[in-house]
């Protein structure tokens, strides 16, 4: 221990230096410019699937002001703070998923929000993309890692109980994402490659199980409609023949910025939200497919880069299970839209249209900043 | 993390380092995944799917000519297209149909017939994407209730479209013909291609026959839609040929002034130009509001039409068949002269009646006592029968079926007036054939004063009195007498089959006609006192002809049944004599005498056409003239 770790946050750079405006701020710059990149390009794409309106962009775009504030709060907060935290937001979180079930409001069958009075709106399932994670890392860092078996267990139910009950709303797409956000913690915590066989096995056994007595009729109709969306082409098939269309003809270049015919001619449904990648895939084409997928890319190797240098098991964990949910969001989406996967309610990170998920996400890349940022002189 | 608890946090981060490589390694698995699935559907498969996508936005739509004009000699529009606004489904664009159909009618009226029509037509074979209609004639505030809900009504248009309109709607339907919906038959026989926009089609008269060169030649434009169907431009477009407008021989005056001379009647009416055969009239009456079959007409009205007692929708004077009755004289007056049966001087006793050989059956002569001595010239004048009998016999039915023939009796001799019947001109074949009896010599006697099996129609009455007023040359009846376009009139109608009549000594065309003028001017002449007053010289000859029986599945009133029974009255003629501007054939039904009812009837048509039209053209009367017997 050095003891100039006492007096500078950041260690690495000496007590001399003068601090960063960064250090300061608790934000990674290289992170933040790549976020930048991504939801400014992200706003052009939207311009395009939302047909040109400006009211949909403006309010868009407050709404990502509002997540970049809500990222540099999470980003001002000690990781030990989440770390103390952890339990109680877990129950909390717990509790809200339980009261949605019992007095939550929401549309076409499914309850998701909870109106509290007093509190603005929100929906218990999205905070639990960040408190899982959280309260997994939390507890298999409190042990030996590799975790032993018992812990496996615990942490495992830690995260299927709030998993169950988000399924239960039902919202497969964010239950995903939870329980993704989760088993990926136990993953980095170093279970046994054994257990992840024998979790692999045990998931392709209860996947038909889950067809005959999870799976709702309009899920199941999903699942058949990827295997062949030519069976019901202008009903469930249809988002995905018209996306997969306008991706294809997008070709090596694509259509041009806002000449898209498939979304704006209003054949590709949901252009603005879900199926936002049509968009930007049918007007900028394979390069800009590339562009995307390239930015992302960025953005999950900086992210790693912070895990891998995280102080604590804690922070790695969390850093590295949020980093690898952000990417199942990346993969499902793309996946999704075009006929890879079937339809799950999943948005494009950061670039469709909409504030929960941006809030969440930003978030999470708080959490993040907030792990890079708050060093203290423990460890190597 | 309990304190005090022993960590190996090297050995920590050691393993979080591997797990990250591993989770690094799955995550450009995974997009290098989603990369090749770009690249499969973006590029490899980028041909399929920029296919689909044009297939999606782009439809080909045909664009319809517009139907060609139709003006009378003068310029007058007799046929022209109105803009009309109409409801039409695509049924391959509409989620639920019942759902849409329903919406529809609670935005605007749409009568049960209108619906089962529409769903008649559904049910049919039909070209996809194709808009059904479903209401026509939207009035403004429909239009308004329609734009104001489109966006919940995908596969919904409201589309203008040009629809055929008469603006003489009953006046000129008998000549004009109309056009109406394409029907199923006439699905499988038109061309699929050309008529890929049109909805309509000429169903009778100059319609029907110039449906050709009416119709014009089918554009085409590529539209851009969007996915409920909606058309926002035009990407490409090859303009439609517009159809032909055609100029009729047809004077609207005349054709006026026909239907209002027979207005409360029932009857017929042709006015032809001898010099070109053109058809200056064609009145048949009572007629119909032609414009109500345009858009389909409803049960309702088309079973008024079609069961009235007056038959309005039977074009009488193409397809009306009558006993021709002492008009067939002229004729007959000819072929007996010609053939020798007969001279100028000749006379022939009329006691009043005529019998094949003494003792037997007695053909009456109209006239009780009959005439006494008669010529030719008499006979013609006083319309005696006798001697008609009498030159009936001596020629025998093959000598008059071969001039009458010659004539144009038993044929349709017209060039493009569609529909026309060829009546009958009975022969010893025919009756033969038909009555499986020889032909007998009562039978000749019967068709020498036009009784009997002869049947001929107005038209046809009028083209032969035309080749009198000829001398013999045929013009042959027609309507159209030029063409506003590219295409020649030789090239559109089609070609003279007559030849003209030649007689062995052509003066005797003269004769025939001073007889005719006789009959006009004479002082014993039938129709003297239709012909009084005037300052030039026609030709005519009256006739009557017998109504033996009602159709018996008909009803009558006592009132009716008497009037019903009443002889028809003819009248053909043409003025003035030295050079005939016009020919017509009346027919009067249940009118009585030839000369009272018909022949002022074709002195009016004489003078409008010679002298000048009457101020109300539309509201002409005749007085009937009172003349003793034919």
């Amino acid at each position: 221990m050095r003891a100039s770790g006492f007096l500078s946050p950041t260690p690495d750079r000496g007590f001399t230096r003068q601090k960063s405006i960064w250090s300061v701020l608790h934000l990674d710059p290289i992170l933040l410019l790549l976020l930048f990149l991504l939801v400014g390009g992200g706003m052009f794409v939207l311009y395009s699937g939302a047909d040109r309106n400006l009211e949909m962009l403006k309010a868009q775009g407050i709404r990502m002001a509002v997540a970049f504030a809500v990222m540099l709060v999470f980003a001002q907060l000690d990781p030990s703070v989440y770390r103390r935290w952890a339990p109680w937001l877990y129950l909390i979180g717990l509790g809200a998923l339980i009261a949605v079930l019992l007095v939550g409001v929401g549309a076409k069958g499914a309850q998701r929000w909870l109106a509290l009075p007093g509190l603005p709106r929100f929906q218990p399932s999205e905070l639990m993309k960040l408190v899982v994670p959280i309260m997994a890392a939390w507890f298999l860092s409190r042990h030996y890692i590799p975790p032993r078996l018992t812990h496996v267990a615990v942490a495992l139910a830690i995260v299927l109980v709030p998993m169950a009950l988000i399924i239960k709303q039902p919202d497969l797409g964010t239950a995903l994402l939870v329980g993704t956000a989760g088993l990926f913690v136990v993953f980095f915590a170093g279970i046994s490659w054994k257990l992840i066989a024998a979790f692999v096995g045990m998931v392709s056994v209860a996947a038909p199980m889950m067809w005959f007595f999870v799976m709702r009729d309009y899920q199941k109709q999903r699942v058949l409609t990827l295997l062949d969306p030519q069976s019901d082409p202008l009903g469930a098939g249809w988002n995905i023949i018209q996306s997969k269309t306008a991706i294809g003809s997008g070709g090596w270049s694509g259509k041009g910025w806002l000449q898209g015919t498939q979304s704006h001619l209003e054949f590709l449904p949901e252009s603005h939200t879900d199926f936002i990648v049509a968009v930007l895939a049918e007007e900028f084409g394979f390069v800009g497919m590339l562009a995307l997928l390239g930015l992302y890319l960025l953005i999950l190797f900086r992210c790693m880069y912070i895990a891998v240098n995280a102080q604590d098991s804690f922070g790695r964990l969390v850093a590295g299970a949020l980093t690898m949910t952000f990417f199942i969001y990346i993969f499902v989406n793309i996946g999704m839209v075009s006929g890879l996967l079937p339809v799950v309610g999943v948005p494009l990170p950061l670039i469709s249209y909409g504030g929960t998920s941006s809030v969440t996400l930003l978030a999470a890349f708080g959490v993040l900043m907030s792990i890079q940022t708050h060093r203290r002189m423990i460890g190597a | 993390m309990p304190w005090g608890e022993f960590k190996d946090t090297a050995a920590e981060r050691r393993l979080f380092q591997r797990r990250t490589l591993v989770a690094l390694a799955f995550v450009l698995l995974m997009l290098g995944g989603l990369l090749a699935r770009m690249y499969q559907l973006q590029i490899v498969e980028h041909q399929t799917y920029i296919t689909l996508s044009d297939k999606n936005r782009v439809q080909v739509q045909s664009v319809p000519p517009t139907r060609g004009l139709i003006y009378d000699r003068n310029g007058e529009l007799l046929a022209e297209n109105r803009p009309v606004f109409s409801v039409t489904i695509v049924p391959e664009r509409v989620p639920a149909i019942d759902d849409t159909l329903a919406s529809l009618a609670r935005l605007i009226d749409v009568s049960e017939e209108e619906l089962e029509r529409f769903e008649r037509r559904l049910r049919e074979p039909r070209r996809p994407y194709q808009e059904l209609p479903l209401r026509y004639d939207l009035t403004e505030e429909d239009i308004a209730a329609l734009a104001v809900h489109r966006h919940e009504l995908p596969g919904v248009e409201v589309s203008a479209e040009l629809v055929r309109y008469y603006p003489y709607g009953e006046i000129t339907s008998h000549a004009l013909g109309y056009v109406g919906r394409i029907n199923r038959e006439e699905l499988q026989t038109i061309d699929s291609v050309n008529y890929a926009g049109t909805n309509y089609i000429g169903k009778s008269g100059i319609e029907r026959f110039y449906e050709a060169q009416l119709h014009g030649q089918v554009g085409y434009q590529h539209v851009e839609t969007n996915a409920r169907g909606r058309t926002l431009r035009v990407l490409a477009r090859e303009n439609p040929v517009p159809g032909e407008d055609l100029r009729l021989h047809l004077d609207l005056r005349m054709q006026r002034l026909a239907y209002s001379l027979l207005d409360g009647r029932r009857g017929a009416i042709v006015a032809m130009e001898p010099e070109t055969g053109g058809l200056l009239a064609l009145a048949s009456v009572p007629g119909f509001d032609a414009n109500l079959f345009v858009t389909g007409i409803s049960v309702a009205a088309y079973r008024e039409l079609s069961t009235s007692h007056d038959k309005p929708l039977f074009n009488r004077a193409l397809r009306g068949q009558y006993p021709p009755g002492s008009t067939i004289k002229p004729m007959m007056a000819v072929a007996a002269l010609d053939s020798g049966v007969t001279t100028r001087e000749r006379q022939v006793w009329d006691p009043g009646y005529f019998q094949l050989q003494a003792g037997g059956r007695r053909y009456r002569d109209w006239k009780r006592g009959g005439h006494g001595w008669v010529d030719l010239t008499l006979s013609m004048a006083q319309s005696c029968d006798i001697y008609y009998y009498d030159a009936a016999v001596r020629m025998g039915v093959d000598t008059m079926y071969q001039y009458l023939h010659e004539f144009g009796f038993g044929d349709d001799t017209s060039l493009d007036v569609s529909g026309a019947l060829s009546g009958l001109l009975p022969s010893r074949d025919w009756k033969q054939a038909v009555r499986n009896e020889p032909w007998y010599p009562g039978d000749s006697v019967n068709m020498g004063i036009g009784q009997g099996f002869m049947l001929s129609t107005p038209l046809q009455l009028a083209a032969a009195t035309a080749v009198i007023a000829n001398r013999g040359h045929w013009a042959q009846p027609r309507l159209l007498m030029g063409v506003d376009g590219d295409l020649s009139l030789e090239e559109v109608l089609p070609p003279e089959t007559r030849t003209d009549i030649v007689l062995k000594n052509q003066d005797d065309w003269e004769f025939v006609i001073d007889s005719m003028a006789e009959v006009m001017h004479g002082r014993r002449g039938t129709a003297r006192r239709a012909a009084e007053g005037a300052p030039y010289r026609m030709a005519g000859k009256t006739g009557t002809a017998q109504v033996f029986s009602l159709a018996q599945d008909e009803e009558y009133d006592a009132e009716e049944v008497r009037e019903r029974l009443r002889d028809h009255a003819l009248f053909v003629g043409f003025a003035p004599l030295d050079d005939p501007k016009i020919a017509v054939a009346v027919i009067v039904e249940n009118g009585g005498g030839g000369s009272s009812t018909a022949a002022p009837v074709a002195r009016a048509m004489f003078d409008a056409w010679l002298l000048g039209f009457p101020e109300d053209i539309d509201n002409v009367e005749v007085e009937p003239v009172r003349v003793e017997g034919e």
